[in-house]
């Protein structure tokens, strides 16, 4: 009896403990967070609001994520190889990586940026550069694939890239790290004599149509060997520059952070591309040597092609003069932004407390009166009182990039201090601040960098994680965290963890993409010189064995993949030594519907076929036997059933290469 | 009077035999799969000498998923109804519009029966393939339940498997059924009429 009583005061207790638990649980979520998390919360099969594109900076891709969710909706493979889906693996999108040091698996990815018509973000495509091997992608939104690649000669470290002008016309690249132009082994201690920065503009190709040849460099300024470390380029009044911050203009080569940030004062390079095209017009550009690589996907056939291009159009500011100038602004300058009213232009002073924002109106006003307080290589510095519109006092520590919303207001972004601060450009008087945890770098608002911000979010996004999320060993995910700006007061909304390191972003209402959006490629449209549109074209064609003089032998296999079987999938007559090459084509013409390819022992990846496409994966059999392919994607019920097999045998076995499939088989005569 | 019919009759009959035009512009019957996985639906839609999608890959679509069940292939080239069809059709147009010219009520009538006739038959045809699609399923066939039919619906909805078929008519059949009611209403007025010479 007692012993019942017991438990049945401790099951009450337990009762009472459960029920004041999920009180007490929901009571914690104060009234701010229930706001916040209405303001985030989108409801299952419901959308996004807009598409953020973040950097992912070391892993070099681009991450495709929702806001307000933060939900992460894609990994846009870029500069790096990405064996999820056989980007930089199969023999189509191999190309796509080549420079001129040869195929490169990995880069840095800094700066994405929106193709732009009247200086609005138009959704067509997203740039974004690599840092390491200076390099500027193109990724078509229509299918949210990298189409093409340039490179970029004559450079070191592509940090201020990949920034666009107001109707997309250029997009520029330019050198954090000076070098010897062109390279030389000089002793690095004579780092004054040998570097040498480059601004370059890439014309771009806006015309309609499916092609993706669309980049080609159109100029290189030769310019003072300093660190240019971002850029954005002006709109409305101030169309036809682009801004350029430097660092390191005290020139070291060694121990930077000491040695660079001696000067109270760095510049912002102004740069005049109109004039550049005049001066280009004139025949003032000289024709230099150089390699650099060219890579686009064919549309027709998905191939990408790769080009090696051998000059380059250089230009020297003291043969063009007007193109360039100096505007010194303190120190160490990282973030370089113009309003959307294209009048002033930021700096983000990274070592100065001060903020400084130029006017446009002085700065042109300044080079008529030729108000300038010095000359480096035929680049005039302008007066620092002449141009500038006012300073934002004590503003942060550590203040780096700054955006704006629809409102006229900007924020900046303050790494040691870790907030975002809010201010009036025009009268440089501060608004509101708010912490961020921990340690921003960039900001990003939707059309924050252009003349049309949608000013309603902030992602902050931040380098340092530590607690905010549960812990993963000492290597952490970097965090975004979502600010609501809609209202005088910014107000914390979200945080969400990031893939890689997202330096910057940008953002664009989903519905200026979505409509465009492709859902399958068209079977029909598919000119790849492996395609086999039906099963019969697979049986027909079915393989292929050449060998060349000194016994060589490649083979090439046709595949079709359709739910839930390849044609074919029995093949024979492999040997050892032989390289294969299996082009399988995805003969399905249905919504998400995408077959894996993967063979027992392959060095490369599996490839993640679309419905229309063709993809190969290239396979070297080191032994003979039987060897297993299957496809990767659960495509169906009968998923696990689709699979084939292999036959390799010895070099000098006498097995007829024949194919088949269920009771169709054929050989080869 | 006798055997001739009135000029609104023979409009009316004209009317009716130029509405049947409208069945070589639209499709007769529309057929839509939803499932879970289908959120956007698959559509098909029967025309009087095709069979269609309703986006450009919908009838490639339904024929792969309809082999997991051992369903043949939709393929509106085997079905011979289709190739006849237009002709029926025309048959009934001209054929309406020689009653409208001549205004014999006798043609009228032969033209207002055989058009019912005609519809009966059609649409016990239509069901008489889906009972065959339904039914007549590849033995091989990967997912078979014991006692499994998947015939559609002839009109409404039917839950199949996972996916839930709704069968209506579409815009062609409208015509067709609009001409045969003005045809019929041609024809059932000479019922109607207010004897002669009542007035006198």
């Amino acid at each position: 009896m007692k012993g019942r009583g017991l438990k049945k005061l401790a099951l009450a207790i337990f009762a009472v403990a459960g029920v004041g638990g999920l009180v007490f649980s929901k009571a914690k979520l104060s009234k701010e967070w229930q706001d916040a998390a209405l303001k985030t919360y989108v409801p299952p099969g419901e959308h996004d609001e807009f598409y953020a594109f973040l950097s992912g900076g070391f892993n070099g891709q681009i991450g495709v994520y929702g806001l307000p969710s933060g939900r992460l909706i894609k990994i846009v493979p870029v500069f790096s190889v990405n064996p999820e889906n056989g980007y930089g693996y199969s023999e189509e999108t191999k190309n796509l990586l080549m420079t001129s040091h040869g195929f490169i698996p990995w880069d840095d990815t800094h700066h994405p940026q929106l193709s732009q018509t009247n200086g609005v973000p138009d959704g067509r495509w997203i740039f974004i550069n690599a840092n390491n091997t200076p390099r500027i992608a193109r990724i078509d939104l229509s299918e949210f694939r990298t189409v093409e690649i340039i490179e970029i000669p004559n450079s070191a470290g592509n940090h201020p890239s990949s920034f666009v002008t107001a109707n997309t016309e250029y997009v520029t690249a330019a050198t954090r790290f000076s070098i010897p132009i062109p390279q030389k082994d000089y002793p690095i201690e004579e780092y004054k004599k040998w570097a040498k920065g480059t601004i370059t503009f890439i014309k771009v190709d806006n015309s309609e149509g499916e092609h993706n040849n669309r980049m080609s460099i159109a100029f290189q300024l030769l310019v003072p060997g300093y660190d240019y470390d971002l850029a954005h380029c002006g709109k409305g009044p101030s169309h036809g520059w682009c801004f350029f911050t430097s660092y390191n203009t005290e020139q070291a080569h060694t121990l930077l952070e000491i040695n660079a940030s001696q000067r109270d004062k760095d510049f912002i390079l102004a740069v005049n591309w109109k004039r550049a095209e005049e001066c280009i017009a004139q025949g003032k550009g000289k024709k230099m040597e150089t390699v650099y690589y060219h890579n686009y996907i064919d549309p027709e056939t998905g191939i990408a092609k790769s080009e090696k291009k051998t000059e380059v159009l250089v230009l020297t500011p003291k043969e063009c003069p007007g193109v360039a100038y100096y505007l010194p602004t303190p120190k160490s300058p990282h973030g370089v932004d113009v309003t959307p009213d294209g009048k002033y232009i930021i700096g983000g002073g990274k070592l100065s407390i001060n903020q400084p924002i130029h006017s446009f109106e002085k700065m042109i006003k300044a080079i008529q009166n030729k108000e300038f307080a010095g000359e480096i290589e035929g680049i005039p510095i302008l007066k620092y009182e002449s141009i500038l519109h006012c300073e934002v006092k004590n503003l942060c520590l550590g203040p780096l990039h700054t955006e704006f919303d629809d409102k006229g207001y900007a924020y900046t972004s303050c790494f040691i201090s870790s907030e975002v601060v809010k201010y009036d450009p025009k009268t440089c008087k501060i608004l509101d601040r708010i912490p961020v945890y921990y340690s921003i770098g960039h900001l990003m608002i939707p059309g924050g960098d252009s003349a049309k911000p949608w000013g309603k979010y902030l992602i902050a996004m931040n380098k340092i994680t530590k607690d905010r999320y549960l812990p993963t060993g000492p290597e952490l995910p970097h965090a975004a965290q979502l600010i609501d700006i809609s209202g005088e007061k910014m107000k914390m909304l979200l945080d969400f963890p990031t893939q890689g390191e997202p330096h910057y972003a940008q953002a664009i209402p989903a519905s200026l993409v979505k409509p465009k959006v492709k859902k399958i490629y068209e079977l029909e449209k598919n000119k790849h010189p492996h395609a086999v549109k039906t099963e019969e074209e697979a049986m027909k064609r079915g393989v292929v064995r050449k060998c060349d003089s000194n016994g060589k032998c490649e083979v090439h296999i046709y595949l079709t993949a359709i739910r839930s079987h390849f044609t074919p999938d029995n093949i024979e007559g492999v040997k050892v030594g032989d390289t294969v090459y299996f082009h399988v084509t995805n003969i399905e013409q249905d919504w998400d519907i995408p077959h894996g390819f993967a063979i027992f022992g392959a060095k490369n990846s599996n490839i993640l076929i679309m419905p229309g496409e063709t993809l190969t994966l290239k396979w070297t059999p080191q032994k003979p036997g039987v060897y297993p392919f299957y496809c990767t994607d659960f495509c169906s019920a009968l998923h696990q059933e689709m699979q084939g097999y292999i036959r390799v045998s010895p070099k000098d076995a006498d097995v007829k290469l024949c194919w088949s499939l269920g009771d169709q088989k054929r050989c080869a005569e | 009077m006798g055997d001739k019919l009135r000029p609104f009759q023979r409009l009316l009959i004209a009317l009716a035999s130029l509405l049947l035009l409208g069945v070589y512009f639209f499709p007769l019957w529309y057929i839509k799969l939803w499932a879970p996985q289908y959120p956007e639906w698959l559509g098909m839609f029967i025309w009087v000498n095709t069979i269609t999608g309703e986006n450009p890959h919908d009838l490639y679509n339904i024929n792969i998923l309809n082999h997991y069940i051992g369903m043949q292939e939709i393929n509106p080239d085997i079905v011979p109804e289709l190739k006849i069809l237009p002709f029926i059709f025309a048959f009934f147009i001209i054929f309406g519009l020689i009653v409208a010219i001549t205004g014999k009520k006798k043609l009228l009538k032969i033209w207002v029966w055989s058009f019912i006739i005609f519809g009966v038959l059609a649409i016990a045809d239509f069901w008489w393939w889906e009972y065959r699609y339904g039914h007549n399923l590849d033995p091989r066939a990967p997912i078979k339940i014991p006692g499994g039919a998947y015939q559609p619906p002839l009109l409404g909805c039917k839950q199949l498997l996972n996916f839930k078929a709704c069968s209506f008519p579409a815009r062609g059949a409208y015509f067709a059924v609009a001409s045969l009611i003005l045809g019929f209403t041609a024809y059932i007025m000479d019922f109607f009429k207010k004897p002669e010479g009542r007035l006198t």
